[in-house]
């Protein structure tokens, strides 16, 4: 250990944050433990706001993080890091006060895109990130407004799913022929557009909304088709961003393009502008740019995973280099998963990386998909809807099949 | 250690499986079977597999946590 770790501060009260701060403590780390966080409350389930927590299956004192008995941490909720000062091993926060550190854990997170388009109503027009923007989207599908999704991804796709489960009639608008394409490739989106069909969902294929219409609150949109939809409340789920803001003038370095988030090595180590490690600053979750796990050819060398798995998979990593401390020396398998319309979606690797897929199983009578994705050959992912089974299998592979090609066990 | 997993709250997500699949599985049914006490050997995946499920459906007796 270069330097002893005294202090800790963990920038981020979400599921990074908590799994950063139950990672040090279990690598033996006894200092004082400090996790600041910018909504008022702490860790909570972030996946159940698009699911259980529009359906009302769970209330939202249901989706809190337990957290361990002896974490022993300070929690500074309500506040926001706005700097970062490497020199003085100080965190900023937006009342004017710092806090000192000889250890830094970045776990800020993403944030929702927001709508891109021209001018939109004041109201009804929601995103989806937090506890509080989905207590304001349930509210508005108990009123039982017409929904329009802008975005047939995960989360888009989950919250159609919601609210017609409540009865409220969706338009889902994508540029992709089928949803879920970009993620999962067009033969699980045809399975996900009949079974969105199904369920009422009006999806519009290729597709983009032009202009969200109404004077103070959403009445409708416009669409590139020239159609007009009317809709109550609108939901823009157009993906997330790294919050990397507070970070800026840091001389951390800052991925662009396809991984807009801090950069890290694969221990979660933060690398500066040199490219080289920076001193006593790890990071974890949707924030990192992380250095491609599964290699290849052609294959970006960093991207930002956005999974839950991120989050709790490398905090021993992260928590071991911020330590000092040998690492677990093995790289972790992205998975993923989410439920939607009634099928239990799956995966491991990276599907989004393939060049090439593979139907292993088609029973659309019981909604059964396997599908395996490969790019330069290799296994770089596979996907199962109400097929959980055959999973571990897949992953097992693509451990091996890396193993052989030498880029680290 | 034993190992008990609430059938009312797993949504089959299946990181259990990845972390200890000693000692959990789907079988072809797509059910989670898995190994009431499974040896003092399997400590260590097992708390890592309680740790790693969403839901919170392990709980655990008799070793750590
Ligand atoms: C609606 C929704 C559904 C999802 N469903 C799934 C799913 O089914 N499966 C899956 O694998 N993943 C899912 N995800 C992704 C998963 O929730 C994330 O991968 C996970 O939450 C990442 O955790 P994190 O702690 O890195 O970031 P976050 O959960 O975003 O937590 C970061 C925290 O830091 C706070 N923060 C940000 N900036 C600052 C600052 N400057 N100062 C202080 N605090 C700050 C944020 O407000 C936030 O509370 C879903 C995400 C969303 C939004
Ligand atoms: S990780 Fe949890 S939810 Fe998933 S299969 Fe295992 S016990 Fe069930």
């Amino acid at each position: 250990m270069s330097r002893r770790t005294e202090a800790v501060v963990v920038v981020g009260a979400g599921l990074a944050g908590l799994s950063a701060a139950t990672a040090l403590r279990d690598r033996g780390f006894g200092g004082r433990l400090t996790v600041v966080g910018d909504e008022p409350h702490g860790p909570y389930d972030r996946p159940s706001l698009s699911k259980d927590l529009l359906t009302g299956r769970r209330a939202e004192e249901q989706t809190g993080l337990p957290l361990p008995p002896d974490l022993g941490a300070r929690w500074v909720l309500g506040r926001s890091a706005v700097r970062l000062d490497r020199a003085g091993r100080r965190v900023l926060l937006d009342d004017g006060s710092a806090l000192e550190y000889d250890g830094l854990v970045v776990a800020s997170g993403a944030s929702a895109v927001p709508w891109p388009g021209p001018p939109a109503p004041p109201g009804g027009v929601h995103t989806l990130r937090g506890r509080g923007d989905a207590l304001g989207l349930r509210a508005a599908l108990r009123r039982g407004d017409p929904l329009l999704v802008v975005g047939a991804g995960f989360v888009g796709s989950e919250v159609a799913s919601a609210a017609r489960e409540l009865g409220v009639p969706v338009t889902l608008v994508d540029r992709a022929r089928t949803p879920l394409e970009g993620a999962l490739g067009p033969v699980a989106g045809r399975l996900f557009a009949g079974a969105q069909a199904r369920a009422g969902v009006d999806f519009r294929a290729g597709t983009a909304v032009r202009r969200l219409l109404g004077e103070r609150s959403l009445s409708g949109a416009e669409l590139s088709d020239g159609t007009r939809v009317r809709a109550g409340a609108a939901l823009v789920a157009l993906g997330a961003r790294p919050n990397t803001a507070w970070l800026r003038g840091s001389g951390l370095r800052l991925g662009g393009g396809a991984a807009p988030g801090l950069v890290c090595d694969h221990r979660r180590r933060a690398l500066g502008q040199d490219g080289a490690p920076a001193e006593g600053v790890v990071a974890l979750g949707d924030v990192v740019a992380a250095p491609n796990p599964l290699p290849g050819a052609g294959a970006p060398s960093h991207l930002v995973i956005g999974h839950w798995s991120e989050a709790v998979d490398h905090a021993d990593a992260a928590a071991a280099a911020l330590l000092g401390q040998e690492g677990p020396g093995t790289e972790p398998v992205p998975s993923f998963w989410s439920d939607q319309f009634g099928l239990r979606v799956r995966s491991v690797g990276l599907p989004r990386l393939a060049d090439r897929t593979e139907v292993r199983e088609h029973d659309p009578d019981r909604s059964r998909l396997e599908v395996t994705y490969h790019r330069g050959g290799r296994l770089v992912g596979a996907l199962t809807v109400n097929r959980t089974s055959r999973l571990a299998a897949h992953r097992a592979r693509i451990l091996r099949e890396r193993a052989a090609h030498g880029a680290l066990a | 250690m034993r190992v008990h997993v609430d059938r009312a709250v797993c949504e089959n997500h299946g990181q259990c499986v990845f972390a200890a699949p000693e000692v959990f599985a789907f079988d072809d049914d797509e059910v989670l079977r898995y190994d009431p006490s499974p040896g003092p050997g399997l400590d260590e995946a097992v708390t890592r597999a309680a740790r790693v499920c969403p839901l919170r459906a392990i709980t655990l007796d008799g070793g750590p946590e």
